[in-house]
């Protein structure tokens, strides 16, 4: 923070205030609203400073953005969602251009500006949260739940089962526990699993844990009694160390657990000790810091001593580097407006929309940025903001994540349709009239 | 019904209050000794934790010496409340010592943030949080083996803190002033020094509590949620008993479990934290100063 503080308040001492439009022009805003103190912190912090980490690389090694510097303010939120709208307000116009775009690391700070964000032309990036029927870009145009969404992540996890069982057709029969964080977040999924229950044949039981689910004897007690063959948990927080240390006891092998990515961090296992060895996590970003975006971090960032982290050993988690994914998915935005209304240009909000509109994150792209096998690749369009990347699975051997499987697609002729009715209905109640997405390529 | 199964839910929830009681025998300790209901206790348990944890980790310390270590620092901790937070209190309505302990909480959260970091930690004490295998072979019934020691942790608690009070001079000392802080002093009770003790002594219960709950859950910023769950077992065992706060955990643990697994499925689940909420309520209507609690007669 006291970086990017400076450097405004040194362009704005320079500038006399009021700023020329020269001295003004070569900087793009970006908003930096995350969490750095509170229960949710370690998860907030990693991700925090993967992003600016490596919006700090960009400006380093490569002058910004085709010569545009990129800068930030941070912004405490805590994960309340009062704080987070009052993050956005107070940051939605700073720089030359106002907020290129917001990332609101809350689902609950994501349902307070939806309605919000297109009025101020403020593109919402909720990568991997957030509401998931918002990937119908026709009806949300400011809202870009990238890579995949929660409906997707569960389809690409009852995948992931099917081939541990060894075929789709071995779910038949089979019985799965989904281990929900008693909450709007927890509940997403339930509609989508039941779709697949009857897809598939499988049996699903629902268990709520109240929330923040630091006791879980008695939910896990009726998980052994009904013995099921795999155990979902869609947890947060301390819900998770909890779950894994409550099967442990229960004498549930952890191996048959698979959870969802905010329970698949180095934060979730840690804590729960020898309890969390096996235990299974989707994951839309690899842990590791072998790959050489994360190298070059290290090389131009933490070599010179401008890294946002104290404890280097949290490089390459999985928390920083899914903050490096939030950065790369946002100046590959900036970077494609460039391409379209003015290289080495600020970009407005409405801009970079068009350019997450038009993003394609594909495998040479992916080599371009030094993040082949980092995350996956995925194509946004007008009518599709979420863009069908893959998942994958990794598993907790007691030290780091283990990668045990390739990105596994998801169902998107299940999920998408249920996505349209569901953006269909809130445009309804909105009365809200969908783009035509044809008039606008 | 599953009758083994009934009593595995039932054996669980008993194991689980204890855990439960062990918070709010700290909120007891402060309340009986000073009439002030510590908001803070859940953060002064998130402190002593993170403090314990990251002098092993950072300084190395072996965790017989990081024990004494956090100690003197929880001591230090209530020392400074009393000089600062609670001694230009004195004689001031509840209301304002219970709103200072209330800021307390945020320094306190603050501080661990600040001088420890706000990474979780995993914290091993050496007891295996496992089933006993002879048991789930003989009966079919998974205990714990770390849920008995906590268990049998917090038997030595309440019994040590019993003759306290009741025997010795500081214990007596200490009631009076929780009786009437100006009659007390009329009577040369040491007040500052009483509230000092008594603050350093609760830091040393949510020392114990911290380590066990986060030997359980992980030591983060999580543990400053467990207070929660100590506020209806004070309201059933009585904010002024430490036997109160073990039976009203126990009362609490096994109704909140079994009300969970047998009337939870009825209404979608997770019922258990509101749960409690209505047995103590329920306790409240029936007996409104607890089980175990004062009963208060005022004259008018």
């Amino acid at each position: 923070m006291k970086r990017s503080m400076l450097a405004l308040a040194l362009a704005a001492a320079a500038t006399g205030f009021s700023g020329t439009a020269a001295a003004q022009a070569k900087e793009q805003f970006i908003p930096a609203a995350f969490y750095w103190v509170g229960p949710f912190a370690p998860g907030g912090s990693g991700i925090a400073a993967g992003f600016l980490d490596y919006l700090t690389l960009l400006n380093e090694r490569d002058g910004g953005i085709n010569g545009v510097k990129l800068t930030w303010e941070k912004c405490e939120t805590e994960y309340i969602t009062s704080r987070g709208v009052e993050c956005y307000e107070r940051l939605k116009k700073r720089g030359p251009t106002g907020a290129s775009l917001f990332h609101p690391l809350s689902t609950g700070i994501t349902y307070a500006l939806i309605d919000r964000a297109p009025i101020d032309k403020v593109p919402l990036i909720t990568l991997g949260y957030g509401r998931t029927d918002a990937s119908d870009g026709r009806v949300f145009p400011y809202v870009f739940p990238l890579i995949t969404n929660y409906w997707s992540q569960n389809t690409a996890k009852i995948r992931f089962i099917g081939q541990r069982e060894g075929g789709m057709d071995k779910l038949r029969g089979k019985h799965i526990v989904n281990l929900y964080h008693d909450s709007a977040y927890g509940k997403e999924t339930l509609p989508v699993l039941e779709k697949q229950a009857e897809m598939y044949g499988f049996k699903v039981t629902n268990i709520a844990v109240p929330s923040p689910g630091n006791e879980q004897s008695a939910q896990w007690l009726q998980i052994r009694q009904l013995k099921p063959d795999w155990v979902i948990l869609r947890g947060w927080g301390v819900m998770n160390p909890t779950a894994l240390k409550a099967a442990a006891r229960a004498g549930f092998p952890r191996d048959r657990i698979v959870g969802v990515w905010w329970s698949g961090s180095e934060e979730d296992v840690i804590p729960a000790g020898d309890a969390a060895k096996g235990f299974i996590a989707a994951g839309f970003n690899a842990a590791g810091d072998k790959f050489p975006v994360i190298q070059e971090i290290r090389k131009h960032v933490y070599g010179k001593g401008k890294g946002e982290l104290e404890d280097k050993s949290r490089i390459g988690t999985i928390y920083y580097n899914r903050g490096v994914i939030f950065a790369i998915v946002s100046t590959e935005a900036i970077r494609k407006a460039q391409e379209r209304f003015g290289k080495g240009q600020p970009m407005t909000g409405e801009q970079v929309r068009w350019g997450l509109e038009n993003l394609n994150i594909d495998e040479a792209t992916l080599k371009r940025l030094g993040a082949s096998g980092f995350m996956p690749t995925f194509r946004i369009t007008c009518e599709d903001h979420e863009g069908g990347g893959g998942v994958r699975f990794q598993q907790w051997d007691g030290k780091q994540w283990k990668i045990i499987s390739d990105w596994i697609p998801t169902d998107q002729k299940l999920v998408r349709p249920m996505i349209e009715a569901s953006a269909m209905q809130y445009a309804k109640e909105k009365n809200i009239t969908p783009r035509d997405c044809a008039k606008e390529k | 019904m599953n009758v083994g199964f009934l009593f595995e839910v039932l054996i669980g929830g008993l194991l689980a209050g204890v855990m439960y009681a062990l918070v709010a025998i700290g909120f007891v300790l402060i309340y009986k000794a000073s009439g002030v209901f510590n908001f803070a206790q859940g953060a002064m348990v998130f402190f002593a934790a993170l403090t314990f944890v990251q002098l092993v980790k950072m300084f190395g310390l072996p965790m017989w010496l990081a024990f004494p270590a956090t100690l003197l620092v929880m001591v230090a901790v209530g020392v400074a409340t009393e000089r600062f937070v609670l001694r230009p209190l004195v004689n001031q309505p509840p209301i304002t010592l219970f709103m200072a302990t209330i800021g307390l909480t945020f320094v306190l959260e603050g501080l661990a943030q600040l001088v420890w970091g706000s990474q979780p930690h995993g914290l091993e004490l050496g007891i295996e949080d496992v089933p006993m295998e002879w048991l789930s072979q003989a009966a079919g019934i998974n205990v714990s083996q770390f849920d008995l020691a906590a268990a049998a942790i917090a038997g030595v608690l309440v019994a040590v803190l019993a003759v306290f009070f009741q025997y010795t001079r500081i214990g007596r000392a200490l009631r009076a002033v929780a009786d009437d802080h100006q009659a007390a002093l009329s009577v040369g009770i040491p007040l500052k020094h009483i509230w000092a003790i008594v603050w350093a002594v609760a830091g040393f219960i949510a020392l114990v509590a911290g380590l066990l709950w986060g030997a359980r859950n992980g030591v983060g910023f999580s543990l400053t949620f467990i207070a929660l769950k100590a506020l209806p077992v004070l309201l059933i065992g009585g904010f002024e008993s430490v036997l109160g706060a073990i039976v009203g955990g126990l009362i609490i643990g096994a109704s909140e479990k079994l009300a969970e697994v047998y009337i939870g499925p009825y209404f979608g689940g997770g019922i258990e934290l509101w749960f409690a909420y209505v047995v103590a309520l329920l306790f409240l209507l029936v007996r409104p100063e607890g089980l175990f609690g004062e009963k208060h007669i005022d004259r008018v």
